[in-house]
């Protein structure tokens, strides 16, 4: 079977082929020559993505929405392929969207302490204070 | 007689002026109406704080100190903090929130000094953290579309959008992403306008995406939302870096101009294939309607229409990662009960009160700003960005506003789409190209569609154009009642 | 030169220096700044990152970005972009740290100081403006830390420089010498006991020519003893082992003062991803080069400058002249003494010397000085026209340090009082000498014959007759003409 057809087959099945699995000397070297469209398989997201990510995003993830979580969010990366293709070359990033407009300068205000001690009224939707604390378990350096 | 739900905005303001009725009778008669709601539109109301803010209103009149609007009622999409009402942006995280300021929004919209004096009868429901197009990620309950309980009201606006359609208020407030204020007014017949980004302060709007939210008033017709948005636009120098030192307009000043000589743009992709028959011939219908007025339709192109989606749910999720990051358990919100220890503490509190969909997007978003992705996804989104948002601007060389459909088909059956979020990122691909650009947009009623449900027309401007395209909205209703249509058996 | 090397290897050090700006309010709220305030009282919802809360930027912070810029003959960027840092921490309020990454605010520059006699010069990468997070409170609370993010928000000036220094000694000469930039231009007060001013080292070895090796950093390094310590503990720390055969892996340590060493953090996995991207909610910052010119029109002459000046104008060794402007107080109490009495060199020798010395010694100030420039210039000017001999005026130092006379006159008053005058009637010498030699045959024989000590002692003789107010000099010179 050709290499080809045999990336396809295992793309249909789901297999999940990574960045790891190809470091393998001259199948790198084939892999990157292979059509721009089959590269973006690589670009998959693994288990052990999720399980980073989550760690990184603070979220804990069972493994059954772990999966479910993998498989959507690859599902949402194959619409993204296209976008990576496109040719941007000596384009400036659009970062705030009336940049286009006007020379978008950020405002300086004066320097001048004029918020009052609101502290009961700031802590009111707390889970846990003490003597004006916000209490956490123990922060460990 | 006409009832009191039937009255527009522009009429009630100003019966109300002329003491046709008191605020407080206003208020009742709508707080009765809110509380029979069956559609789910509401997250929380406190008749006892609305009456007060009627009688303030009230007073204000009497004494000839009240602002424009003053005593007309309206409701706020639970996205914007309010002292006197919770905050949930739709979310368990917050349940029960109490923020200790008002929004910028909702203090030029109501009844504080120098307000423009509407009274607020509560906050309504959305997608949670506004993110969704169906009301069904809010983290209480769904959404029911007025003209079809078994179908979403849109979102993530939903609630906003319900509650003006089925006439429980004039008016509401919404804000607008990727398309949250258009889409849902679409949906169910309504108007809703997203003005330029940077119009409205963001002050106190729980941020999703920061340079993309922008506020904006849903209501029955261009003329009640050009009031609304006339006082809630203007600049927040002293609390908003986003917010643009433009001075405030009357937005209506230009509504009954002549539409004559109009160049109305038509995108080939917004009538491309995969627009439902039904849709499409609202919109032609309302696009003809356009040409008796004076107007002229002008073929364009908006090249880059379906890259806007990805682009969009790279950047959005970007930013609502670290949007979101501040909801840990620490200062205010949720906190999960057992945990082992900091870290543990973290990652139950934000499992726990995040739903399914926020967790994906931040997901998402934390991947494509990680190390090794960040120029592959998120830089390359905003370059494509950029081109998308010249590509409009080639496109108003020959066009004064931009036409089209508002998304590709009517509004679904609720637990459609729940389990495919690509299938809903890909719905919105008519809204998010103005939304990326930053551009003023809107959506109007055109009809109906398939299940004789509402179709919207989408009105795009150039930017700070949005006295245009009020005028062209208010003009296309003036002379058609597409607006005026009820949902049934309400 | 001699060698710098530990055990044969070379050290590498790199600041990253925090310093606190003096501003009123934060960087992007309008609390207030103040140390040591009741916890969360100075916390308001932008600082506590209340949802739809958004940051407003400081102009003050700005400026004195840019004054640092200035100060250290650094690139101020004509637009610096400020990005996001996220991770996870309780004094994290918003799970991100305003930060700049990609373009900061101020590129390049150097700073200069002596170590020892030589010169040294650090280059900086950049300086960047950050907010500060909150603290944790660990003692009150069993299992559980209190956070107080009255902190949180305050404007810092992140100082990072190249890893350019060779010893311990090198890197907190100079801190020091960084220290006294930010206080003398007045963007910091220094305070470090309160924080103002935190050192990170970046500390590696390698042997000489060998690549950079791995670095551990040190962090919150807030005095310049412990500094020292802590970069010698982890000097040989990591030379012991290298030797015994371990990698070193990039780690952040801390400095524990009790038991002298350095102990690596509990890890944070994932730490160094921070996910930087530009902030959606804070434009461009823009300093047009008209607002840098005025800032630099305004500015106190810096310390560099200064020094420059005093060796052209005062013809002062760079040693003094960097050593006399260690502060703005000192040198200007230097120079208005140099002023007075036109005696440069003498005058910064007694600055640098008995003046230091006493300071130190009593852990004072320059303001609380007992011994006012201008009596300084009075003292040195008696010496200068030969009223009093160097010795003398030793004790005329110390009763003016005690107070024993005060004002104008004081100097005066003390010489008379102690009747130090020196002897300059040369008749009146004559006689003493003439006297001395007559005494001392013995020693007259011995010099003749060629004992150069001999001298000396009839030196000692004529000076012990005069009761030491007699001009040594001229006794020299007396005695050797006599003496043919």
């Amino acid at each position: 079977m050709g290499l080809n057809k045999l990336l396809k087959k295992a793309c249909s099945e789901h297999t999940i082929i990574t960045d790891h699995s190809l470091k393998i000397g001259a199948f790198t070297l084939i892999f990157e020559a292979l059509a721009p469209e089959l590269t973006c398989y690589f670009m998959s997201l693994t288990t052990q993505d999720i399980e980073r990510i989550a760690n990184l995003a603070r979220l804990e993830l069972p493994p059954e929405e772990g999966q479910r979580m993998l498989a959507q969010i690859n599902d949402f990366f194959g619409i993204v392929q296209a976008m990576r293709a496109v040719d941007t070359t000596g384009i400036e990033p659009l970062a705030h969207p009336v940049a286009t407009l006007q020379g978008l300068a950020l405002r300086l205000r004066e320097d001048l302490a004029s918020e009052p001690n609101q502290r009961e009224a700031n802590q009111r939707s707390a889970p846990a204070v003490e003597r004006g604390l916000f209490l956490v378990p123990k922060v460990i350096e | 007689m006409t009832a009191l739900h039937d009255l527009s905005v522009a009429q009630l303001a100003q019966d109300l002026r002329a003491k046709k009725m008191s605020a407080v009778e206003v208020a009742e008669h709508f707080l009765a109406r809110c509380q029979a709601d069956t559609l789910g539109s509401f997250l929380s109301m406190d008749p006892q704080v609305t009456l007060d803010q009627a009688r303030l209103a009230q007073a204000q009149l009497a004494q000839g100190t009240a602002g424009p609007l003053a005593g007309v009622p309206m409701a706020h999409k639970d996205i914007f903090v309010t002292a006197d009402f919770p905050t949930t942006a739709g979310s368990k995280m917050l349940a029960g929130y109490r923020s200790p300021f008002d929004a910028t929004v909702v203090q030029k919209l109501g009844v504080s000094s120098g307000g423009a004096g509407m009274v607020n009868l509560g906050k309504l429901n959305c997608d949670e953290f506004a993110m969704g197009s169906s009301n069904e990620n809010s983290a209480y309950h769904p959404v029911q579309n007025p003209w079809d309980s078994t179908r979403v009201p849109g979102g993530s606006s939903g609630g906003s959008a319900a509650a003006v359609a089925a006439r429980l208020l004039p008016a509401a407030t919404g804000t607008d992403t990727g398309g949250s204020i258009r889409q849902p007014a679409s949906f169910c017949g309504i108007t809703g306008i997203k003005p330029t980004y940077g119009r409205a302060s963001r002050y106190g709007m729980v941020a999703y995406a920061s340079s993309l939210d922008q506020a904006g008033p849903m209501a029955r017709t261009a003329q009640d939302c050009a009031l609304l948005l006339s006082a809630m636009c203007g600049p927040d120098l002293e609390r908003d870096s986003t917010s643009l030192d433009v001075p405030a307009e009357d937005f209506s000043r230009e509504l009954t101009g002549s539409l004559d000589g109009l160049r109305i743009g038509m995108p080939q992709e917004f009538f491309a294939q995969g627009l439902a028959p039904g849709v499409r011939a609202a919109v032609n219908a309302a696009l003809k309607e356009y040409e008796k007025l004076g107007a002229r339709l002008v073929p364009i192109s908006l090249p880059r229409t379906e890259l806007s989606i990805p682009v969009y749910y790279i950047i959005a999720p970007a930013e609502a990662s670290s949007n979101l990051s501040r909801f840990d358990g620490v200062k205010f919100g949720h906190r999960a009960k057992d945990y082992t220890d900091l870290v543990s503490m973290y990652k139950k509190t934000r499992a726990q009160g995040f739903g399914e969909e926020v967790k994906r997007r931040i997901m998402t978003g934390a991947y494509v700003l990680s190390h090794g992705y960040y120029d592959a996804y998120y830089l390359q989104a905003q370059k494509i960005r950029r081109m998308i948002a010249d590509d409009f601007q080639q496109a108003f060389k020959v066009c004064d506003v931009i036409a089209g459909p508002v998304a590709p088909t009517v509004a679904w059956k609720l637990g459609e789409k729940t389990d495919d979020p690509v299938a809903n990122y890909l719905a919105d691909i008519f809204t998010l190209p103005a939304s990326l650009a930053g551009l003023p947009g809107m959506s109007l009623p055109a009809g109906l569609g398939e299940a004789g449900m509402p179709v919207g027309l989408q009105l795009i401007g150039n930017y700070f154009k949005e006295a245009q395209l009020l005028n062209a909205a208010h003009r296309l209703q003036q002379a058609t009642d597409f607006h005026l249509a009820q949902p049934g058996g309400q | 030169m001699t060698s710098l090397l530990v055990q044969g290897y070379e050290v590498v050090i790199g600041f990253e220096t925090h310093a606190q700006l003096s501003t009123q309010s934060k960087i992007f709220s309008r609390a207030p700044t103040a140390f040591g305030a009741e916890p969360n009282t100075q916390a308001c919802a932008v600082d506590l990152a209340l949802p739809g809360t958004l940051p407003v930027m400081n102009k003050g912070a700005v400026e004195r970005a840019i004054e640092f810029g200035l100060a250290v003959g650094a690139h101020v960027a004509e637009q610096s972009i400020f990005a996001r840092k996220n991770y996870f921490y309780p004094d994290l309020p918003k799970g991100y740290q305003i930060s700049q990454f990609e373009i900061p605010v101020v590129q390049g520059g150097g700073v200069s100081f002596f170590l020892g006699n030589e010169k040294k010069t650090v280059r900086l990468v950049r300086a960047h403006l950050e907010e500060d997070a909150g603290k944790s409170l660990h003692e009150d609370f069993i299992g559980q830390s209190g956070i107080d993010l009255n902190r949180a928000g305050t404007p810092l000036l992140e100082i990072v420089t190249e890893p350019d220094m060779r010893s311990s000694q090198e890197a907190v000469a100079y801190a020091k010498e960084l220290h006294k930039i930010v206080t003398w231009i007045g963007i910091c007060d220094g305070n470090m006991q309160e924080g103002s001013f935190r050192c990170d080292a970046n500390v590696s070895v390698r042997k000489p020519g060998a690549p950079l090796g791995t670095r551990r950093e040190i962090k919150n390094l807030n005095s310049f003893k412990f500094m020292q310590q802590a970069m010698d503990y982890e000097v040989r720390w990591q030379i012991e082992q290298i030797e015994d055969g371990h990698k070193i892996q990039q780690a952040t340590v801390l400095f524990d003062p009790d038991t002298g060493e350095t102990r690596a953090m509990r890890s944070k996995e994932d730490a160094a991803d921070y996910r930087y991207f530009p902030d959606p909610d804070l434009p461009p910052l823009v300093i047009g080069r008209d607002w840098v010119a005025r800032v630099q029109a305004q500015m106190t002459e810096l310390p560099r400058v200064m020094a420059a000046r005093f060796v052209a104008d005062y013809g002062l060794p760079e040693y003094d002249a960097s050593t006399l402007t260690q502060s703005k107080a000192m040198a200007a109490y230097f120079e208005a003494a140099a002023k007075a009495c036109g005696q440069a060199k003498w005058v910064s020798n007694w600055v640098m010397g008995e003046v230091s010395r006493r300071l130190n010694a009593g852990n004072l100030e320059l303001d609380a000085l007992p011994v006012s420039s201008a009596q300084l210039a009075a003292m040195i000017s008696r010496i200068a026209d030969g009223s009093i001999s160097n010795n003398a005026a030793k004790q005329v130092f110390d009763a003016l340090w005690n107070g024993e006379a005060s004002g104008e006159g004081a100097v005066d008053q003390i010489i008379q009082a102690k009747g130090l005058k020196q002897m300059n009637d040369t008749s009146a010498l004559e006689a003493i000498i003439d006297q001395v030699l007559a005494d001392n045959a013995e020693n007259v024989a011995q010099f003749r014959a060629g004992k150069e000590k001999a001298f000396n002692a009839l030196v000692g003789q004529a000076m012990k007759a005069s009761k030491g107010l007699a001009n040594p000099a001229q006794v020299n010179e007396m005695l050797k003409k006599k003496l043919g």
